[in-house]
């Protein structure tokens, strides 16, 4: 499985990474994990080995350096393959790091408790929140259950009902978006699939409570709206977020896909963060650390940590009229078209 | 696996002309009005000719004989796919339509390119529609009932709704909450539209969201599922109807049949995702027979209008 998902564009920097645990393991350091890349200065000096001391050095600085580089210039196919990397932190992960105190809540009251869809009550900092995100699973046995985070109705439902509890007690939402999209299966469509979304789309706009939401990793159509209607979207540095996954928009677009066209595709949709955040769809990008969320996911967790802080407080403080206002406006205002264009359009 | 034909198709194929029966297509004339009156109607749904052939009985039929009988099959009642405009002079009465919101048009906020631009795309559909995107609205009288009709239209990208689709609709919902009047709503579309990206996806939303405040006004919505109804719009507006309706043997879904076969590697059950089926699985109120469509409508607008 591993090699399945080693990214192509990282192949430098792992072949660094190979040549430096190496030479940890001649200098007689067990290191069970990689360095942090800037820190290499640590190392015990051993007697013998200076040579190899400056050498390691060397090679940890050349290897931030690559990494910082290899970063800074991802193209949308990477960012996607980033966002899918299988140690990227999922929503449990930032469950354990942002929050305290998590009160798991399970079950939709009418068919089942998906997996793939995490809720309950927890702390961030001194507030209380519902929390609510897709999970894709981390062994094969947990991914088999959460169909790699893709939801059925009951999740979907699911998440609505601890919503629905939360608005009770005006109990702000926050939701971890992370899937490739809305389970596509026989019971998911006798099930209500696109009923489920469409509820949770009209409920969750008129949801009397403060509702944030973090894009995590995959923001997947339909599946991953059906838990973002919210007041404010924030959105991981190396997330994606769009209508369809490149491979889906290759296969219909470019009648199939491949390495090539899923890279068009992944281009054309304009799915990164910072697409997201011109197009007005995410308010803010969230900074990952250098090499992505699955370098250093506590650090990822802090800045979504500080994210809800600096936000929560002036909505859990607004009016409830205004801020579902607030809320119908940000997107009414959605989309981009031509009002009375010249007639008659020109014909092809 | 009929579903897989029928869902990748836009046009019943082997039934375009009728099989050397002469002709060309009469297209009814209509005095320009608006914008949209101002180019001839492509034939994109039903094949030009005058004779054509049904793609569920096999049948040959007379055009005139089709167009009276709702562009139903005489024989089997094989439901053919409608146009928006033959679909709302088919549901009003005659000259009570209203057109509301026209001159829309789409821009290209992302400049998507495939393989072709999307202003190619766009350029080309109007200029083979005569229609701007792929949803008309209005308000007219449906057997003396007055309101607010709108339409997704199969002619434009199979329609895929984008932003100005999403923009008539939700301005439907909102007229219909201000003026108090029942919205009709009939779905026939892909789904969102790909060429704008993550706004069309943001489209359900707000459409989904003018539909709670249409709902705490309460407004009546009845929605009408006509094949093909999947993706984006079945999972918004389309399933958020008071009542929910869908013409016989529609494909009405989420995902795709072919998406679902390629996840679940199973054949699919015999008449998976058709109305039949979703009226078994409590996902619709009533299959109704196009012919059937006008009085039902009427009939509910009288138990739940305000
Ligand atoms: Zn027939």
């Amino acid at each position: 499985m591993a090699s399945l998902y080693t990214l192509e564009f990282e192949k430098p920097v792992l072949a660094l990474e190979r040549q430096i645990d190496d030479l940890q393991a001649q200098l007689a350091r067990p290191t069970p994990s990689l360095p942090a890349p800037a820190a290499p200065q640590e190392a015990q000096p051993l007697a013998e080995a200076p040579a190899l001391e400056r050498r390691l050095a060397d090679l940890c600085a050349q290897h931030a350096a690559l990494l910082a580089e290899t970063y800074a210039r991802l193209s949308p196919w990477e960012t996607v393959r980033v966002a899918r990397h299988p140690k990227r932190p999922q929503t449990r992960d930032y469950i354990d790091r942002v929050c305290t105190d998590f009160a798991e809540l399970h079950g939709d009251r009418r068919f089942g408790d998906d997996p793939a869809m995490v809720t309950g009550f927890a702390r961030v900092g001194g507030h209380k929140v519902m929390v609510v995100g897709h999970q894709k699973g981390r062994t094969t046995q947990e991914k088999v259950a959460c169909h790699f985070g893709c939801a059925h109705p009951e999740g979907y439902r699911k998440a609505l009902a601890k919503m629905k509890l939360a608005e009770k007690y005006r109990v702000p939402v926050v939701t971890f978006v992370d899937t490739p999209g809305a389970y596509p299966g026989i019971g998911a469509e006798q099930r209500g699939q696109a009923e489920a979304i469409a509820v949770n789309l009209r409920e969750m706009s008129a949801l009397r409570t403060p509702v944030l939401s973090v894009i995590i990793g995959e923001g997947g159509s339909g599946g991953a709206l059906g838990i973002a209607v919210a007041d404010r979207v924030a959105m991981l540095q190396h997330a994606w977020y769009s209508v369809i996954s490149p491979e889906g928009c290759a296969a219909i677009l470019w009648k199939h896909s491949n390495e090539q066209t899923n890279n068009a595709a992944a281009q054309a949709l304009r799915l990164t963060a910072q697409d997201n955040l011109r197009l007005g769809i995410v308010d803010e990008v969230l900074p990952e650390p250098l090499g992505g969320a699955h370098r250093d996911p506590t650090a990822a967790a802090a800045a979504i940590q500080r994210w809800i802080l600096a936000t929560l407080p002036a909505l859990k403080a607004a009016d409830p009229e205004a801020l579902l206002a607030a809320r119908y406006d940000r997107f009414r205002a959605m989309g981009r078209y031509i009002e009375n264009p010249p007639v008659p359009v020109p014909v092809a | 696996m009929t579903q897989l034909r029928t869902a990748a198709i836009e046009t019943p194929t082997g039934a375009h002309a009728g099989n050397g029966v002469p002709g060309s297509g009469a297209a009814p004339a209509s005095q320009p009005r608006t914008w949209n009156d101002l180019k001839e109607p492509r034939r994109a749904v039903i094949p030009e000719g005058l004779w054509l052939r049904c793609p569920s009985c096999q049948g040959m039929i007379y055009r005139k004989q089709l167009e009276t009988n709702l562009h139903c099959c005489p024989d089997c009642q094989h439901h053919f796919r409608i146009g928006a405009r033959q679909r709302i002079d088919q549901l009003t009465d005659p000259g009570t339509f209203e057109p509301l919101f026209e001159g829309l048009s789409p821009a290209d906020p992302l400049g998507f390119v495939d393989l072709k631009t999307y202003a190619e795309r766009v350029r080309a559909e109007q200029g083979k529609s005569g229609s701007l995107d792929a949803c008309k609205a209005g308000v007219g009288f449906i057997k003396g009932r007055q309101a607010v009709l709108t339409v997704l239209d199969l002619e434009f990208m199979m329609g895929s709704m984008g932003s100005v689709v999403g923009e008539i609709v939700t301005r439907s919902i909102e007229a219909a909450a201000q003026r108090r009047l029942p919205l009709i709503l009939v779905s026939g579309s892909g789904g969102a539209r790909m060429q704008e990206a993550g706004l069309s996806l943001m489209q359900m939303a707000k459409t989904s969201a003018a539909l709670a405040r249409l709902d705490r006004a309460g407004g009546l919505f009845i929605s009408v599922l006509t094949d093909p109804t999947t993706g984006g719009v079945t999972a918004s507006f389309a399933m958020l109807g008071d009542v929910i309706l869908a013409e016989p043997r529609a494909l009405i879904g989420f995902a795709g049949p072919r998406v679902i076969q390629q996840t679940i590697r199973q054949s699919l059950p015999e008449g998976f995702q058709r109305s039949e089926y979703l009226l078994e699985a409590g996902m619709v109120d009533r299959v109704v027979p196009r012919a059937q469509l006008r009085n039902e409508v009427a009939r509910l607008i009288d138990y739940a209008g305000m």
